[in-house]
């Protein structure tokens, strides 16, 4: 795999000794136009933004997230508005590592290969899909890479030796860790066993490993930062929309507020 | 009563070594979830494989749930309705009053043998949520049943059987609050509860090996109908029908019929009509999409954003069907028909009024289809009809559809 933005991102924070902060919000929630302010207040402070693409059936989220999908489609958001916000979101922060999540039927409908294309037009450096494992992605991969995008891959306390291995195999950019049994924004797991599998997975890879699922305090992003080269925080900065419902220039605050200090938090002088 | 039942441990017809029927099916899942399906697939296969596993489903399918299941030759609606004999597969009379149980008993038992103590289903019209809670309570397993706010509202009998049952009924607000949200719960609940909880999936879809599993526990339907046939008969059927949701009763007929010279036709709603919006027809209208775990027909828009479905039966209102049956829709194994509410409403007055049988809306539907194909054919041949479930739980919808209610207030 060729080297991308993503590698840059995370070699450029491991010289600086700190774990990357990810931070995800849904494109189009509350819808387009909020959204733009609102992906562009995060990019500010993250090294890694995950945008993800709202659907109908978001089967691995919990309410916060789901809930951002149905504002989203519910504002009109189509996937010609992804592309234009990843592109606006580039435009402006030409160093950070931009990353395309969610479900895999949106990038299937448009076809895999115009996905790809469409997606490294628009800037992204990495795409991840929640719902196709290693064993389903030999041809997402291929047109990924034809397009110089990292295919980024889940692995979770479920997975066994044997899956972490498959799955490293497919990886590009960076391996995102699922901490917890459960759906995103759940409550964080032991954080002694997650540290154990970052541990099993770096074995396998060495590719940064992220942890995500459950990170919501600043607290809790600096012990997983400690074993880790990134954390993951999504439903804390999605759940600022609906707080500050009908008042986009707070949701716009309290997310650039929550992402310094979660920024500040990972500083090695913190 | 004999000790000894038969079973057939052979599996025709079985997907590639991932899951996949043609390029359908296959294990589109959270990585979370791709062990416990893993071990699934392996507890399955053994089970399979072992007589007394099959020994003591054959028991309960005897003795439990009623099995063998009358084939009933409907000769006063063969001859007013013209054309081919029509025979019922009565699924109506198993206990709990759908075919659905079938499948339960198979599932609870695998999850008995896998020490689960825990169960959770999704449940659209309630026949699969009340067949799930029937075996929970049978093995005192504790049950979780996912429905759609919508459904809980119009198939309140149902939600009632299932708390008398002891199950707990947990109503989804998310997305459309029906038959998909439900299920896309019950994922969740699965994703954060899989170390004890066994997932019994209604329907012939979902990731690798549901749709293989749920097709071997109801192929039962089809191999007595088979034997029935040659029996009763003297032959097999020229056509059998069956109505497709999921196809969880479509897969059971039809898959052991699919090495014989048997036209097999599957039946979608079509609601309001093909036309609109308003149908749940994914097979006829919708296009090969990734949802539930699996690659398959979907009803969705220009985007992959799953669309909302309509039909007069909560059973086949859903927007995604199973992956075989799309791959046998594919390689021309299936013909496809249609009926719209309105028909299948006239096949269930038909039936009632001619043979005193109330089916199942669903059923309905494959009436509707059936009686149509009978009508074109001879009156030597023969059309074979799963009548998957009885119609006591859609009174309310079939009263109120004849405007009865309103003159009765």
């Amino acid at each position: 795999m060729t080297e991308n933005r993503l590698d840059q991102v995370f070699s450029r924070c491991k010289q600086e000794n700190r774990a990357a902060l990810v931070g995800y919000l849904t494109a189009g929630d509350p819808n387009v136009e909020i959204s733009e302010s609102l992906l562009l207040a995060l990019a500010e402070s993250v090294d890694v933004l995950e945008i993800g693409m709202p659907f109908s059936d978001p089967m691995a989220d919990g309410p916060v997230i789901q809930q951002a999908s149905e504002r989203a489609l519910a504002a009109g958001t189509h996937m010609r508005d992804v592309f234009a916000l990843v592109a606006t979101v580039r435009q402006q922060h030409p160093d950070i590592g931009i990353v395309l999540m969610g479900y895999a039927n949106s990038p299937y409908a448009m076809g895999i290969e115009r996905f790809a294309a469409a997606s490294a037009q628009a800037g992204a450096d990495g795409v991840l899909i929640v719902d196709i494992p290693a064993e389903e992605s030999a041809i997402w991969g291929t047109h990924l890479q034809a397009h110089g995008l990292h295919r980024i891959m889940l692995l979770a306390p479920t997975s066994s030796e044997e899956r972490i291995a498959l799955a490293c195999r497919e990886a590009g950019g960076f391996i995102y860790y699922v901490s917890l049994t459960g759906i995103t924004g759940a409550d964080m797991g032991d954080i002694a066993s997650v540290q154990q599998q970052v541990a099993c997975i770096r074995r396998h890879t060495d590719l940064p490993v992220c942890v995500g699922f459950g990170i919501k305090t600043a607290q809790q992003a600096q012990a997983v930062a400690a074993f880790s080269d990134g954390v993951v925080v999504g439903s804390a900065f999605v759940a600022q929309i609906p707080a500050h419902a009908g008042d986009a220039a707070a949701m716009q605050q309290s997310i650039r507020d929550n992402a310094r200090a979660l920024r500040a938090a990972l500083s090695p002088s913190a | 009563m004999s000790a000894n039942i038969p079973y057939d441990m052979s599996i025709t017809h079985a997907p590639d070594a991932r899951g996949h029927f043609g390029i359908y099916g296959g294990r589109f899942a959270a990585e979370t979830l791709m062990g416990p399906l893993k071990e699934l697939e392996e507890a399955f296969a053994e089970a399979w494989q072992d007589p007394a596993f099959q020994q003591e489903r054959m028991q309960l399918l005897q003795h439990y749930v009623g099995r063998a299941t009358p084939l009933y030759h409907a000769d006063r609606l063969s001859r007013e309705n013209g054309g081919a004999q029509i025979w019922l597969k009565r699924e109506d009379l198993t206990h709990t009053g759908a075919h659905k149980i079938n499948n339960t008993i198979g599932q609870g038992l695998l999850a008995r043998r896998m020490g689960k103590q825990r169960v959770i289903a999704e449940t659209g019209a309630g026949q699969h949520g009340v067949a799930t809670a029937t075996v929970a309570a049978k093995f005192g397993m504790q049950c979780d049943v996912y429905m759609g706010r919508e459904d809980v509202e119009r198939q309140m009998p149902n939600v009632l059987r299932m708390r008398l049952l002891g199950a707990n009924v947990i109503a989804v607000d998310s997305g459309t609050a029906t038959l998909k949200d439900a299920l896309n719960d019950a994922l969740r609940d699965w994703v954060a509860s899989c170390e004890d909880t066994f997932y019994i999936i209604g329907t012939v879809a979902g990731p690798h090996p549901y749709p293989l599993m749920v097709r071997q526990f109801h192929a039962v339907i089809g191999q007595e109908a088979r034997a029935q046939m040659l029996e009763q008969a003297g032959r097999l059927p020229d056509v059998a029908v069956a109505c497709v949701g999921g196809g969880s009763n479509a897969m059971g007929l039809l898959h052991p019929l699919r090495d014989d010279a048997v036209r097999l036709v599957a039946v979608e709603a079509a609601g309001h009509g093909l036309d609109g919006h308003a149908h749940a027809a994914s097979l006829a209208r919708g296009k090969a999409g990734i949802l539930h775990g699996n690659l398959t027909y979907l009803l969705e828009d220009q985007d992959g954003q799953i669309q909302g479905t309509h039909s007069i039966s909560a059973g086949l209102d859903y927007p995604g069907v199973g992956p075989e049956l799309a791959a046998m829709l594919d390689a021309g194994e299936l013909e496809l028909e249609a009926a719209t509410d309105d028909e299948a409403l006239e096949a269930f007055r038909r039936l009632t009024a001619c043979e005193g049988i109330i089916p199942a809306l669903e059923s309905s539907h494959a009436l509707a289809a059936g009686m149509r194909i009978a009508a074109g054919m001879d009156s030597s041949q023969h059309v074979l009809i799963n009548l998957s479930g009885r119609g006591d739980k859609d009174m309310n919808t079939v009263f109120k559809a004849l405007g009865w209610l309103e003159q009765a207030s």
